[in-house]
């Protein structure tokens, strides 16, 4: 059975509340880099940057972070396919960086983001952003910035639709 | 996949998927560190029976960029000398831990022979049997193809559409059965150009069409004219009559290459035997690409590399 948890109004609001949370917790900083983890993390980083920037005109830079090379369970599970990663020429060093993800689960994922952007520079700050927390940690991670806390069991799905790629914005359970 | 024996068995939308990961490779070489923790506590045992500078080099760099380690192993100076049998070699390698074997061999056939027989677990990559196949030197001449040619439109395409003529020592080139094969795959068009003596007699199942002169295959307009290596420790017998012969029909020059679209490429999978095959000013063109399929060698062994270890069956 699936049960529809956030609605496109739902999504927007909270995307909305992280924006403005983001500005606040910047202090009048500026340097902005949303890094999003493909494939729905991209979206979402590209919609945080557009109300950041509507809410304190700066200049917000987007990019994406393919964190596939750094999983920890590579040699467990078939290959996956590598996505392009996409950083701001400048680079982000001295910046702060928005990691972007729609799901926070075991939190491999995240330790995998915190490593590949090692590699990238060292940035000032990293902070963490997500729609839905659905606890579960495997690790010591946690969101700085989340959509909505969802518990679930860990034999339930989460699904989450973006309009730029499934046309249409829903969080739901099944 | 588990293994990479032959370019006649890889289908076409794995091999573009393999060229997509090796794009990100060489997005990581372009990086502060240039290295992936991917084969963190891996071991890739470069097994040459063959001498090599740039494949053995270029796996080598491959594996320590995935952060593996690497061991290899070279006839001289080896047990082999003592009599010691491929099988035993290579299950020694094994016992001390090695995952992935890449194996080069004087041998055609040797590559599927070990996969076949079962002497051991590990992932194999052939890195060039005899006569018979180079697979990773394919999939580096299809990449570098592709990203010439294809530039921003690169990611996710395949190679229809593109003209590719092979020129030379077609007989004992592993490279040129491999890319033939991998090139048809992909939906480019291949022409080969060589003496009737350096044509091996299997050639109609290539799939591809046969001309008698370089000059023919240039009338083409080729996008890509791919020159080969004249394998002389190979030649046991008079394949043409002289060199300069060889070079004065064969060889790509400064006169052919003007005859040719400026935007198509002339590749060499190298060593180069300059002012044979390719003349000197040829390689050192801004059409020629030698030092970029050195450069892609790398990422695409890293892809490889990548594409195999998820795939244990």
């Amino acid at each position: 059975m699936t049960r529809v948890v956030l609605t496109k109004p739902d999504i927007d609001r909270a995307l909305t509340r992280i924006a403005h949370e983001i500005v606040e917790s910047q202090r009048g900083r500026f340097g902005l880099i949303f890094l999003g983890i493909p494939t729905r993390g991209v979206h979402l980083a590209r919609r945080l940057a557009r109300l950041v920037a509507d809410i304190e005109p700066q200049d917000v830079q987007v990019g994406t972070l393919d964190v596939t090379m750094y999983r920890d369970d590579l040699a467990t599970q078939s290959t996956r396919a590598t996505v392009a990663t996409e950083i701001p020429a400048s680079g982000v060093d001295g910046s702060t960086v928005i990691l972007v993800d729609d799901v926070l689960f075991s939190g491999r994922t995240a330790r995998a983001a915190l490593d590949a952007i090692t590699a990238l520079g060292r940035p000032d700050v990293v902070r963490f952003a997500v729609l839905v927390d659905r606890g579960h940690r495997e690790l010591p991670i946690r969101a700085d910035f989340v959509g909505k806390n969802l518990p679930t069991s860990t034999s339930e799905r989460v699904n989450v639709s973006i309009a730029e790629v499934d046309d249409l914005d829903e969080v739901s359970i099944a | 996949m588990k293994h990479l024996i032959s370019a006649r068995g890889l289908e076409a939308a794995p091999t573009v998927a393999i060229l997509d990961t090796t794009m990100d490779m060489v997005d990581v070489r372009t990086r502060e560190v240039k290295k992936l923790p991917t084969l963190r506590g891996k071991t890739v045992a470069n097994v040459f029976f063959e001498d090599s500078t740039r494949t053995r080099l270029s796996f080598e760099a491959a594996a320590l960029a995935l952060s593996a380690d690497v061991t290899t192993f070279t006839t001289q100076g080896s047990s082999v000398s003592k009599g010691e049998s491929l099988k035993d070699t290579l299950q020694t390698l094994e016992a001390m831990g090695a995952d992935f074997i890449v194996l080069r061999h004087p041998h055609s056939g040797v590559a599927s022979t070990v996969v076949n027989s079962g002497w051991v677990d590990a992932h194999i990559i052939n890195a060039g049997d005899g006569t018979h196949e180079h697979p990773t030197q394919a999939l580096l001449d299809a990449f570098t193809m592709r990203s010439r040619l294809r530039g921003e439109n690169a990611r996710g395409s395949d190679l229809a559409g593109i003209s590719v003529v092979i020129v030379g020592d077609i007989f004992h080139s592993r490279v040129a059965r491999s890319n033939a094969l991998l090139l048809r795959t992909l939906g480019a068009t291949v022409t080969l150009a060589a003496p009737q003596t350096l044509l091996p007699r299997e050639i109609d199942s290539w799939g591809a069409a046969v001309v008698s002169t370089l000059d023919e295959a240039i009338d083409l307009q080729p996008d890509v004219v791919m020159t080969l290596r004249v394998q002389k420790e190979r030649m046991t017998s008079g394949f043409f009559p002289s060199e300069s012969e060889f070079a004065q029909l064969w060889g790509m020059n400064d006169s052919r290459l003007r005859r040719l679209p400026p935007t198509s490429i002339v590749m060499h999978p190298g060593p180069m035997n300059r002012g044979l095959e390719i003349s000197g000013s040829v390689a050192d063109s801004p059409q020629s690409t030698v030092t970029e399929q050195v450069a892609n060698g790398v990422a695409v062994r890293m892809a490889v590399l990548y594409t195999l270890m998820g795939d244990s069956r």
